[in-house]
């Protein structure tokens, strides 16, 4: 068992997802910060618990046993800081993703300024929304507030007018709002965030102050036309999370208490991640996190975060409204094996009413696999048009991103790295060159919000190694003919060997370099070919890493095509997957 | 590990809350003892609300409007009541559009609720009132069998159960529903053809109690005037062996039928309790289980997807299952012997 070396250095993370809790234990060795090991235990959110701390309790009873440490006293009470003969943590920070999506009313003016940019914050964490009201719409006042009292939102988020615009029809929509909360019954009615025009900020204030029982104010997300601010806005709905959540679950109260404070949505610490790394390397960088109950897509560059939540596209629950996004022959069209519709539409309902479940059988890990594939392409493409641009690529297709994180249980417990590369390669689509790496302990989310109160541990445990670089991966562009050379990679080791492959359109090429070696990577575009930096043009990526499958020139064509004959399609696929090692 | 749990027991103590939409009137009293048909509690509903600009329409400042308004909150008014009146040698008035109640006044507006409608809760359960919760409902308490299923049409009812699931397997057809089913709850394997639902609603029964539905009648199901209950779920699948044998075996009782949705957050499950007398108030079910050899198990996914089983031992250490993934497992045999290594989220316990 590692001893802390800096005074108030350990820290328990907890992560509450939809299915499963993990405890999360960091301590210092030799020095540095180190993940040290993860217990679990389901979540007990849902009934019959309906108390998420005895889920808590159990995954922390589950590190004790693995680090061999007391953490909690005989009253399962937790032990914060830790105490001098050895027990106990010095910190604890929480991340929340478990609980159906908040149920939320956005009000705004104009469609394409404040209603899109308030929509924009709805996505950035889980809220599902089940009313947009702007000026425009064509609802009698009335009519909006019958459809607000029916909806009984959890949360409505107000914007519009710009600083120093009109206030007039702000306060027809403040109208609504207000009526809306007083017809509700005083516990069911919502939480307020206000983004709009400041000017009406008091006015706001000394209506709705005693009226609701959460108000919180934002700087306009959208002050002028041409700007929109989105970051403090998406910061103070991180922040009235955990308060709308604790008025529909039992044991966030206490959790948010013993947190002090540092208890936040999953998706926007893992964001807050992503521009830290973004920052740091000055590049595009990326995460995917296929849930259970949500996906979640973000993306970073200069500075500039864009958080997007789909809690309709998930391995769980929202698989029973999956074909309202797509048709079944879509989410079928990965299937490396011959399965009917029907068991694939069992599947859906059968996963969508037991999401906890696992699949048993390889028929079931194929079609799992296949909606997995379908669900992160439908909401990476949904996400599209938010993300930052590093550099455009041909329309539609997806902007460079390096390094890209993955996390969720269907790529974390995938049975090859392969597998989970694979996976996120067909769904992606990237395009130039990216680092894929493989967040198989959910840290990601953890270490955005351990970066609350302590900047120094989630740098030493990304170095650490406790991620999985599943490959550099380069996805060039060409329009020749399946089969024709596109692109030349010399790949340098670091003891001085070579390799060279010649990557073909419609092929995947894989050039082995392992975990511990680095090499330096030539890439040679062969006739009108975008290796990732232009037509035509050549270039070095010195110090690659080893990783699992190491470099991985993915020729398949952007965006992939795959054949519609079934029979063919399926052998590609194989092909595909016995390319990346089964 | 915490194991899930699906109630299917022969004899057991049920307590079941029953609440109204919004606050309203008891009509019980607590050790009543209340039948499925019997009116518990009364509300009343009104789903519209009219916006009425009063200053705007006599033309006359907000603040000045107020001051014009005759009527309070609370106020119950009939349709063509004035609300206000100006002042001067013509003066305008603002009459009510509807019959309704003035739920707020402020800013030269009244709002008035319209469209009252009485609601009346249902005991739905035969049983004993166990706790009045003021203004909002009550808790029942009965004694019976408890079949808990997964998916359910939001509808309630009551009525005499007759068996035409002579197999776990059995499929109902659309000619299988005939008038001698008429008022009855029908218990019946899977439906795959919508016809059996309209056929249903045109002799009507009070209710179907089935093994498994096609996924795409599910929007049907959902207007179905009576409870639709599933047991195994979406697709089709076979009863489980419990639930069968225990249903089956009580044809021909009243039975209530519950078709809430599952609603993991809120706890709501579909469920059927048949009525039982008994001697001794038995043991209530137990919500919490941790998985121990010895216990009932039911498959949720293949393989046997639906078997139910016995629990032998829990592994110590993770399983590589045939298509590589690795889980914590136990190894269960089910009824028909065959032993199979499950992984532990795969499995519920019945109980």
């Amino acid at each position: 068992m590692p001893t802390s070396l800096i005074e108030g250095s350990s820290l328990l993370a907890l992560d509450i997802g939809s299915t499963t809790t993990r405890a999360s234990y960091f301590d210092v060795v030799d020095g540095r910060y180190r993940f040290i090991a993860v217990g679990q235990s389901p979540t007990t959110a849902a009934a019959p618990v309906n108390d998420l701390g005895q889920g808590v309790r159990q995954a922390i009873t589950d590190l004790e046993v693995l680090i061999g440490r007391r953490l909690m006293d005989d009253d399962k009470h937790l032990i914060l800081p830790a105490q001098a003969e050895g027990t106990g943590v010095d910190n604890l920070v929480s991340i929340l993703s478990a609980g159906p999506a908040i149920k939320t009313v956005v009000f705004g003016l104009l469609s394409e300024v404040s209603l899109e940019s308030v929509q924009k914050l709805a996505h950035s964490t889980y809220l599902r929304l089940v009313d947009v009201i702007g000026m425009n719409d064509k609802r009698q006042t009335h009519e909006q507030v019958d459809a607000i009292l029916r909806q009984m939102p959890d949360l409505i988020l107000i914007s519009g007018g710009t600083e120093g615009g009109a206030s007039h029809t702000m306060k027809k929509i403040l109208e609504v709002v207000g009526l809306a909360c007083y017809l509700l019954p005083e516990d069911k009615r919502p939480a307020v965030l206000y983004a709009g025009n400041q000017e009406l900020a008091d006015e706001v204030k000394a209506s709705f102050e005693k009226l609701v029982p959460t108000l919180h104010f934002s700087p306009n997300i959208r002050p002028s036309l041409e700007i929109e601010n989105l970051e403090p806005a998406e910061k103070e709905l991180a922040s009235m999370y955990p308060k709308i959540r604790q008025r529909q679950m039992m044991g966030v109260e206490e959790l948010s208490a013993l947190s002090g404070g540092k208890l936040f949505p999953t998706s926007f610490a893992q964001g807050r991640m992503i521009r830290f790394l973004s920052n740091i390397s000055e590049k595009a960088t990326m995460n995917v996190d296929l849930g259970a109950s949500s996906t979640t897509v973000s993306g970073a560059m200069g500075g500039r975060l864009s958080l997007n939540v789909f809690p309709h596209f998930g391995l769980g629950e929202p698989l029973s409204g999956l074909l309202r996004h797509t048709t079944i022959e879509e989410a079928m069209q990965w299937l490396p094996i011959d399965i009917s519709a029907d068991i694939v539409r069992d599947y859906m309902y059968t996963k969508a009413m037991y999401p906890a479940t696992i699949p048993a059988t390889p028929e079931e890990l194929a079609i799992e696999q296949s909606l997995a594939r379908q669900i992160l392409y439908l909401a990476v493409r949904q996400a599209l048009g938010n993300l930052p641009k590093a550099r455009p690529p041909r329309a539609g297709l997806m902007p460079n991103f390096d390094p890209i994180f993955a996390s969720g249980s269907v790529f974390a417990a995938a049975p090859t790295l392969g597998q989970s590369l694979l996976m996120l390669l067909d769904a992606i689509q990237p395009t130039g060159f990216s680092t894929f790496i493989l967040d198989q302990g959910n840290l990601l989310g953890i270490l955005g919000a351990a970066a609350e109160c302590n900047t120094l541990l989630p740098i030493h445990v990304i170095e650490s190694g406790a991620f999985i670089n599943l490959g550099a991966v380069i996805s060039p562009l060409s329009n020749a003919g399946a089969g024709t050379p596109i692109l030349r990679a010399r790949l340098t080791y670091d003891n001085g060997e070579e390799t060279m492959v010649e990557a073909k359109q419609g092929s995947i090429e894989i050039i082995p370099l392992v975990v511990g070696r680095t090499g330096n990577l030539r890439l040679e575009p062969v006739g009108r070919t975008d290796a990732g930096i232009g037509y035509g043009r050549a270039y070095r990526v010195d110090g690659v890493q080893g990783s699992a499958l190491g470099v991985v020139i993915d020729a398949r064509g952007r965006p992939l095509r795959l054949p519609s004959d079934a029979a063919r399609r399926r052998e590609l696929l194989k092909k595909w997957l016995w390319t990346v090692g089964g | 590990m915490l194991a899930p749990v699906t109630h299917i027991i022969p004899l057991t103590t049920i307590i079941r809350t029953r609440m109204l939409p919004t606050a309203g009137t008891i009509q019980v009293r607590s050790g009543d003892k209340v039948a499925p048909a019997d009116v518990v509690a009364e509300t009343t509903i009104a789903r519209e609300h009219i916006l009425i600009d009063v200053a705007h329409a006599l033309g006359v400042p907000p603040a000045k409007a107020d001051r014009l308004i005759k009527c309070s909150r609370g106020d119950k008014l009939a349709k063509n009541a004035v609300i206000a009146r100006s002042d001067g040698i013509i003066p305008r008035s603002v009459k009510t559009p509807r019959e309704g109640r003035v739920v707020a006044i402020g800013g030269g507006q009244l709002m008035l609720e319209v469209g009252e409608t009485p609601f009346e809760l249902r005991a739905g359960y035969p049983g004993i009132v166990a706790q009045i919760i003021e203004n909002r409902g009550i808790v029942i308490q009965t004694t019976g069998a408890l079949v808990q299923g997964i998916w359910g049409n939001g509808r309630m009812e009551y009525g005499l159960m007759i068996n035409l699931a002579e197999q776990p397997n059995h499929v109902l057809q659309p000619a299988d529903v005939d008038v001698s089913l008429r008022g009855s709850i029908i218990l019946a394997g899977h439906v795959g053809d919508e016809k059996v639902f309209r056929n249903a609603t045109d002799l009507p029964i009070r209710g179907m109690i089935l093994g498994s539905m096609a996924p795409s009648l599910v929007p049907l199901a959902m207007q179905m005037k009576y409870p639709i209950l599933v047991i195994e779920g979406l697709g089709r699948r076979n009863m489980n062996m419990a639930a069968h044998k225990l249903l089956t075996t009580n044809e021909k009782r009243e039975v209530a039928v519950n078709a809430e949705p599952f609603d993991r957050y809120a706890g709501t499950r579909p469920e059927v309790v048949i009525p039982l007398p008994v001697a001794q108030e038995p043991p209530l079910p137990r919500d919490l289980e941790a998985f121990a050899p010895g216990l009932i198990v039911r498959l949720l996914r293949n393989p046997r997807q639906g078997a139910v089983g016995t629990l032998e031992v829990v592994r110590s250490v993770p399983v590589i299952l045939p298509n590589g993934i690795k889980a914590m497992c136990a190894d269960v045999r089910l009824e028909s012997n065959e032993q199979l290594v499950v992984p532990l989220v795969n499995l519920e316990v019945l109980g």
